[in-house]
């Protein structure tokens, strides 16, 4: 009797697309191994049961090589094997490699039926399968399916309860492989295509010149499209929105809770010349829904929408490669770039995605260099927001400051901390053109997820915000920190609360900023310093989780001697002329 | 080894965690590969074996020594 499903496979198979589509249960599925760095569950009806179904992270041996593939073999040793069934899921474009896996799984013992996804696009690139004659073979059950739309995943479900154990004896490595060559030889037919357009533009971007002609040219149309889209929803679908339908309404309430009461101190906020301002009034129905709705969510949607893109065609670990070398000056390879660029949306996925590199050490400087160096997406439309209407020079600016500090930083990690790093060693996946209503789900779920965790904590941040101010609970902070914000920073000391804020959320954080007439000089350093400062809760407790206390205490203060030299240096060396 | 060259895997240098891990992935003594790409100044190669293009490291990939085909 089965009671759990385990999804097994080797990087970038599709493990995670079928797992949504046997559960129903959404989870980000991408065109790079390592995108599942956690256990994700869900449960499939089969007649009157209810099977748990278990999706891991991809391994390529039994004998695991980094944290994730650890966690992957371990749970898979954690339930009793009669109880338990393994769908090990195949990438039919690349059968010989993916069955080693399988055969693995044969030779342990484990229940097993065979899923061989990706039928289509193998199709395409002329391999075809006889899975009859693996299904013969191999005695175990084998179903080809294409998981992106669907196809296929009917018959596996079906085909489930005939999950069997079909032992094979043990074996060596070479062995193993020497068997492969032979069962590869009966069942699969290779019929010879001329290069595609696609396959060329695979080869040229991991040479050297056309790579870095590739990388530069995706980096640059990435920005300006992130740029176009988000500031595009901010001034035709958003301000618009906010200007016209939503302050008369606001108007309304204003002029019925009677300003400089209380309730409209907490709700609507101070008026700034007799009128309602968005952007400074503070208030839980007027700054907070316009900072969340009209200058972050424009960027979240933008930046999550590129990345989705970038993501599912293939093309982020081509990017390692091209960054390698420098990254190995920081202690890192070049597949850190992956962890980086997710938490350029959200620093908790980029911290966790940090699992996909092999050390203790390398997961420690990673995820240091991305709770210092690397600023979440809502800061960053924020910074947009708070000095693009000076000039890009500053907006560009603290990108630079905060790029220098990760390099800079990187290589003191490098050259301080003990061990070694390993080097880099993955597979590149092949480029596939997502379907539309695939990345549409991906970008959805990303945004929803974004809303529903975002909005109640900046609603009730700017409430509690609000009665601390009207309590007057703040001056006695700020006053003790005013030697080191206006002393060495150069800061006024009401900048202390939004640099106090940035620990619940970033983007309230720099909201703060916008009332206090700061001048451009000011707005940069308490930018750059809000992006170096601690990381917001959130982050802090997933650094918790994956460091521990110790490391934990390591990067702190790290991060707290990195903000007084950069705050301090920008102050009185840097930007002392302006 | 040059860049589109192909050859047969002759000797795998290195300790048993790289081996074990390069064989998982389907790089093995007696395998052909391709080159695919190099970077210089130690720059990560890239390789096609089989059906999959792998991208190593500079000092892993001088540890795969290949027999080169003309």
């Amino acid at each position: 009797m089965i009671k759990k499903i385990y999804l097994i496979g080797n990087p970038n198979v599709g493990k995670s697309v079928v797992f949504s589509r046997l559960t129903g249960v959404q989870v980000i599925s991408s065109n790079y191994p390592g995108t599942t760095v956690e256990i994700s569950k869900g449960y499939l009806q089969l007649g009157e049961d209810r099977i748990e179904v278990v999706d891991l992270p991809g391994t390529y041996s039994l004998e695991p090589t980094s944290r994730a593939e650890e966690v992957a073999v371990s749970l898979l040793n954690e339930f009793p094997r009669e109880e338990m069934a393994v769908i090990s899921i195949l990438d039919a474009t690349n059968l010989e490699r993916n069955l080693y896996l399988t055969l693995q799984l044969l030779e342990a013992g484990y229940q097993v039926i065979i899923c061989l996804n990706m039928c289509d696009d193998a199709s395409h690139r002329g391999v075809n399968i006889d899975t009859k004659k693996l299904e013969e073979i191999l005695r175990v059950p084998v179903i080809s399916a294409c998981a992106v739309t669907g196809a296929g995943i009917k018959f596996l479900i079906q085909r489930l309860p005939e999950a069997s154990i079909a032992l094979r004896p043990k074996t060596t490595y070479e062995e193993r492989w020497k068997q492969l060559g032979v069962i590869i030889e009966q069942v699969q037919q290779l019929t010879h295509r001329h290069h595609t357009l696609r396959e060329m533009l695979e080869d040229a971007s991991v040479r050297p010149f056309s790579g870095i002609l590739m990388g530069m040219g995706v980096i640059y149309v990435s920005f300006k499209v992130v740029r176009f889209i988000g500031e595009g929803l901010i001034n035709n679908v958003c301000d618009p929105i906010f200007n016209n339908w939503y302050l008369p309404l606001i108007e309304k309430l204003s002029a019925i809770l009677v300003p400089e009461t209380f309730w409209h101190h907490v709700l609507v906020g101070d008026l700034i010349n007799g009128k309602i301002d968005f952007k400074q009034s503070l208030g839980v129905l007027t700054t907070a829904p316009y900072i969340e709705f009209a200058m972050v969510l424009p960027y979240v949607l933008a930046f999550y929408t590129i990345l989705s893109v970038l993501e599912d065609v293939g093309y982020l670990p081509r990017l390692a490669i091209l960054l390698d070398n420098l990254l190995h000056k920081l202690g890192l390879h070049g597949y850190a770039i992956i962890p980086v660029l997710l938490g350029l949306g959200c620093n908790i996925p980029g911290i966790l995605s940090t699992r996909i590199l092999e050390s203790k050490r390398e997961r420690f400087i990673a995820s240091t260099l991305i709770s210092i160096g690397v600023p979440c997406v809502p800061l960053q439309a924020m910074i947009f927001a708070l000095l693009g209407k000076y000039s890009g020079f500053y907006v560009g600016g603290v990108y630079l400051v905060l790029f220098s500090i990760w390099l800079i930083l990187g290589v003191i990690l490098n050259k301080t901390l003990k061990g070694f790093s390993p080097e880099l060693l993955i597979e590149i996946p092949p480029y596939r053109l997502p379907p539309l209503a695939v990345l549409a789900r991906k970008i959805y779920f990303r945004i929803k997820g974004f809303i529903f965790e975002a909005v109640p904590i900046v609603l009730a941040g700017v409430l509690v915000i609000n009665l601390l101010l009207y309590l007057k609970m703040f001056n006695y902070v700020s006053n003790i920190f005013s030697p080191v914000i206006h002393g060495l920073f150069g800061l006024p000391k009401e900048t202390t609360i939004a640099l106090a804020i940035g620990f619940v959320r970033k983007d309230v954080a720099a909201g703060m900023l916008m009332p206090l007439g700061l001048t451009v000089k000011q707005l940069f350093i308490s930018a750059t310093l809000l992006a170096i400062s601690f990381p917001c809760i959130a982050t802090f407790v997933v650094l918790l989780k994956e460091l521990g206390w110790k490391d934990l205490i390591k990067s702190t203060l790290i991060m707290i001697i990195t903000g007084l030299a950069v705050g301090t240096l920008l102050n009185f060396a840097i930007l002392r002329g302006i | 080894m040059k860049i589109k060259q192909k050859g047969r895997i002759a000797q795998i240098e290195g300790g048993q965690i790289l081996r074990d891990r390069l064989m998982s992935m389907g790089i093995y003594l007696g395998k052909e590969i391709t080159k695919v790409g190099g970077f210089a100044l130690r720059g990560p190669t890239s390789i096609k074996s089989g059906r999959s293009v792998i991208a190593l490291g500079h000092g892993t990939a001088e540890k795969i020594l290949v027999e080169l085909h003309d």
